[in-house]
């Protein structure tokens, strides 16, 4: 009897094991970017390889002074020979050249500030996510002290304070930062610590670094390294802005918030197409930012505007 | 005269990144008629739910309507503009979506939820669609239907919620409504409860339905008409009888095969006595557990209360009961993820530290927790071979090539393609992960297994083939497992031992047979009796039974004194059940269960159902709610 119904059991899943378990979802889409996001990513490679080559390939030396007089309009010949071809700047140099020198100082120490600033910020989110309790307390509060000072008025007061040099502002920069980055860093954590996945890797007893290096960083990388592209972008225009103000890089390097700022005067005094000169540096830096932006933008629709919450 | 409502060789695709297109819903027809339940039945990922949307021409972001048809009074609502189709939307064809508890807005009362669809489409006034609401809570037996449309979501039950949402979609008395799946994601007892109250009220309003699901024996009691879908297609479809009765598809009868059996004595399998041991594999001892931190040596809220089990060697303890009455919360006591305010936890023999953070690797190793929801358990940004080859790595100290056979040998031994260890769990189906996360637990080569709801998130199929592998894992690896589920007929044909646990006690416990045959305890009968059967008319049959009309009016409350199940037993003692704590009785060896009433009472109550016995009443505070025979 029992054979019987064994039997007519096997057949029937033999009849019936054609339909097999149906997938959950299509498989989750590769990111792709439009082309608004390609042209970010040609933008920003773009930058960054002037960044590396820049004072090979320009032209002259940031520092030379060519000719007798400011403001040639873009294409004017040099005494010397040679064309300025976005014409010269206050002190007569050569503003192609500036702009390709100042490509290294304003993207790379913007980079490596938002990167000191990501150090600090996911360290000391990440713990205060998984350590909790009073680790947690003291460093939120130390953050939120930190945040509600105004960015560039703090910036002021430390560069004003220690005085002005490349790793005094990427110190500055990375600490400005830091507080919105690790803001986020928490978030994500304490969202990532409370998963399945998570209490059952502390089941199995594993330490606290594996829970933070294999569990949680994993998940919580793609959402910061999108921030990280929109921290960058802050970091561009906060240290353009201390530049502008005269606080930033230092003459004679060139960096193209100072240049912006040490040309202006060029709109009320340049003749002809000389009016330019405080353009080409701010277009320098519009097209950086935007370029990022434009990335930004793209891979942040990709994670269905889930990252956008979050942002501060 | 045309129909109510057709859908005519309806199709449904995605594309690719190339722009193919993929077909989703491949030329599905059916049509319904005035005052008709039509049952959409299949697995997930068949396409019902897409067709479900589609009777409002309304499809999730990526799809697309190729062609075909979807004619309300024989007009196409996917060929309208799209104003005419927001006048359709929740006011013609009304939707209720699976979650209610998603659905509501916990910020604004029930009753502005309910009457929001009719006084924006302009069909009534607020004050008449107020008075609509209020007759309509009536209709679904909820309780105090004059102000319950001031509460909030919060303070109503899940099966109320449920019930509350289809109010929300009645209100503008609507010629269409579909229900995807409104209760599956409930208990057994809810599950009845908002079953009848549906079907009550389709009868009532006269309005067709269409009713998504993948459970036969829930179909079996709505519907008048069922589609079967597979891949997006039907398979097969005819009225309720036919298919129930004479299924002619070789996939209906897989469908019907995935039902789950009446819980009965003797459906589980027999189990040498080989592997036993004298010591228990865990022994919990007057545990009492809760949560919100200790105070006075008592748990803020005190979800467990004097709890004892005992797990034999390769024995598998079902635990059941319905939410809320402390299931996880033993398992997690057990694990150590939830330190006990009270009493012990031996593994063989040994004492075992409350909180797993003073537990040895070894005892870690040898209690492995299996959790319920496979998408959060596993890391989705690990592969299948890291998954699994850590804790083959972590415990056991197996390394490169041979810790790559170990998974192989363990993706076998779940039966799934060794290839798979590729993979990330993204890429798998709901049943697939389902069997990594099982497979992780053996990773570890544990002593025992607590499976907290393993298959409870899966549809029919995919549940019943987990149990299948469940049973095979049990007979090739002698682990021990405790198994929690709230639905008792996957616990009767799983497990060796079964424990009821009714609000944060131990009620009855004892071997399968002895719990599955009478004497029960009054709530084991509740529960057995809440299983739905396939077959026609059953639901109705049920209703009439006397542990019905007390127990499903209400829910799980956690009291301090007397015997928790007080206020939903037919058979309650009143001033003795509700003040003292019930005594233990032991009718066979083994089998425990803890009721004032004594054996032969219990019985004589379970061969008179119909009839209230002598003494068996009791003052009911609500009155109408439970409605005896005399």
């Amino acid at each position: 009897m029992t054979d019987t119904t064994q039997a007519a059991a096997s057949e029937s899943d033999q009849e019936t094991s054609i339909y097999d378990e149906l997938p959950d979802a299509p498989p989750k889409k590769k990111l792709k970017l439009t082309w608004t996001g390609k042209l970010g990513v040609i933008v920003v490679a773009f930058w960054v390889i002037i960044a590396v080559i820049g004072p090979w390939i320009a032209p002259y030396d940031q520092a030379e002074i060519l000719d007798m007089d400011s403001y040639l309009p873009p294409g004017a010949e040099i005494d010397s020979g040679g064309t300025h071809w976005l014409g010269s700047d206050n002190n007569e140099r050569d503003i192609l050249s500036r702009v390709l020198w100042g490509a290294r100082m304003t993207v790379g120490i913007s980079f490596f500030a938002t990167l000191l600033a990501y150090l600090m910020g996911v360290t000391a989110g990440i713990a205060a996510a998984v350590k909790k309790g009073w680790i947690d307390m003291i460093l939120s509060r130390i953050n939120d002290a930190i945040l509600s000072l105004p960015t560039i008025m703090l910036g002021l007061l430390i560069v004003v304070a220690l005085g002005s040099s490349i790793p005094i502002l990427i110190g500055t920069a990375a600490i400005i930062y830091a507080s919105s980055v690790y803001r986020i860093a928490r978030a994500y954590g304490q969202e990532i610590m409370v998963m399945d996945y998570v209490e059952s890797a502390q089941a199995r007893g594993e330490t606290i670094w594996w829970i933070i290096f294999r569990e949680v960083l994993p998940n919580a990388a793609m959402p910061l390294a999108t921030d990280f592209g929109l921290r960058l972008v802050f970091v561009v225009l906060f240290i353009s802005s201390l530049s502008f103000l005269g606080l930033g890089i230092q003459p004679p390097n060139a960096d193209w918030g100072s240049m912006v700022r040490g040309n202006l005067e060029a709109m009320q005094y340049a003749e002809g197409w000389g009016i330019l000169a405080p353009i080409w540096p701010a277009l320098a830096i519009a097209s950086f930012t935007i370029a990022i932006n434009l990335i930004v933008d793209d891979i942040s629709a990709k994670s269905g505007g889930d990252l956008a919450k979050k942002m501060i | 005269m045309s129909e109510l409502f057709e859908i005519d060789n309806l199709q449904i695709q995605a594309r690719k990144e190339d722009g193919t297109p993929i077909p989703i819903v491949k030329g599905v027809s059916f049509n319904v008629k005035a005052g008709q339940v039509v049952a959409l039945i299949g697995e997930s990922g068949s396409g019902k739910s897409t067709i479900s949307m589609a009777t409002m021409a309304y499809c999730r972001p990526g799809l697309e309507f190729p062609g075909g048809e979807v004619r309300l009074h024989g007009k196409d609502v996917l060929s309208m503009d799209p104003q005419d189709q927001r006048s359709i939307r929740g006011n013609k064809v009304a939707y209720l979506a699976q979650s209610a508890a998603a659905t509501f807005n916990p910020a604004i009362t029930i009753g502005e939820q309910v009457t929001e669809a009719a006084v924006l489409h302009g069909t009534l006034t607020q004050e008449e669609a107020n008075r609509r609401a209020v007759a309509l809570y009536h209709a679904l037996e909820l309780p105090d239907p004059e102000r319950l449309g001031r509460r909030y979501p919060h303070q109503v039950s899940g099966g109320q919620l449920q019930r509350l949402m289809a109010a929300m979609a009645l209100v503008s008395s609507p010629d269409l409504l579909v229900l995807d799946e409104p209760t599956t994601a409930l208990d057994v007892t809810t599950q009845i409860e908002v079953l009848k109250a549906f079907k009550k009220v389709i009868q009532e309003e006269g309005s067709a339905a269409i009713y998504v699901t993948h459970d036969l024996a829930v179909v079996a009691q709505v519907a008048d008409h069922i589609v079967v879908l597979y891949s997006g297609e039907v398979q097969e479809q005819g009225p309720t009888e036919q298919i129930i009765n004479n299924p002619k598809h070789p996939y209906t009868k897989r469908l019907m095969a995935a039902v789950k059996p009446t819980p009965k004595a003797g459906m589980g399998e027999k189990l040498d006595e080989e592997h036993s041991r004298d010591i228990p594999n865990i022994e919990v001892k007057n545990m009492t557990a809760g949560y919100g931190g200790i105070v006075n040596g008592k748990p803020v809220i005190t979800v467990l209360r004097d709890i004892n089990v005992k797990i034999k060697n390769s024995h598998v303890v079902g635990v059941i009961g319905e939410s809320g009455c402390g299931k996880s919360t033993l398992a997690r006591v057990i694990a150590g993820l939830l330190p006990a305010a009270k009493g012990e936890v031996f593994l063989d023999g040994k004492k075992l530290e409350a909180d797993l953070k003073h537990r040895s690797a070894e005892e870690l190793q040898k209690v492995q927790f299996v959790y319920q929801m496979a998408d959060t358990a596993l890391n989705p940004r690990q592969m299948i071979s890291d998954i699994l080859g850590r804790p083959i790595e972590f415990y056991r100290g197996i390394k490169g090539k041979e810790r790559r056979e170990e998974v192989a040998k363990l993706l076998r031994l779940v039966e799934l393609p060794v290839e798979f260890e590729n993979r990330y769990p993204s890429e798998l189906s709901g049943g697939q992960k389902q069997r990594v996360n099982l497979a992780r637990a053996l990773a570890a080569k544990p002593e025992i297994m607590l499976c907290d709801e393993v298959t409870s998130a899966l549809d029919s199929i995919v549940s019943s083939n987990v149990i299948k592998l469940l049973k095979k894992l049990r007979d090739e690896t002698g682990v021990s497992f405790v198994f929690i589920s709230h639905d008792l007929s996957t616990v009767g044909s799983f497990a060796d031992e079964i424990v009821v646990l009714y609000a944060g006690r131990v009620v009855e416990q004892g071997p399968v047979d002895h719990v599955l045959a009478p004497p029960y305890h009054p709530y084991t009968r509740l529960l057995i009796s809440s299983v739905p059967e396939l077959r026609v008319g059953w639901l109705e049959e049920t209703m009439q039974k006397r542990e019905m009309a007390v127990g499903i009016a209400r829910g799980v409350e956690i009291t301090d004194t007397g015997c928790p199940f007080y206020n939903r037993c037919p058979i309650a003692i009143d001033g003795t059940c509700n003040l003292e704590t019930a005594p233990t009785q032991e009718p066979h060896p083994d089998h425990f269960i803890s009721c004032h009433r004594s054996m032969e009472e219990i019985e004589a109550a379970e061969n008179a159902p119909q009839q209230v016995l002598h003494g068996f009443e009791k003052a009911d505070p609500d009155g109408d709610k439970a409605a005896k025979a005399h």
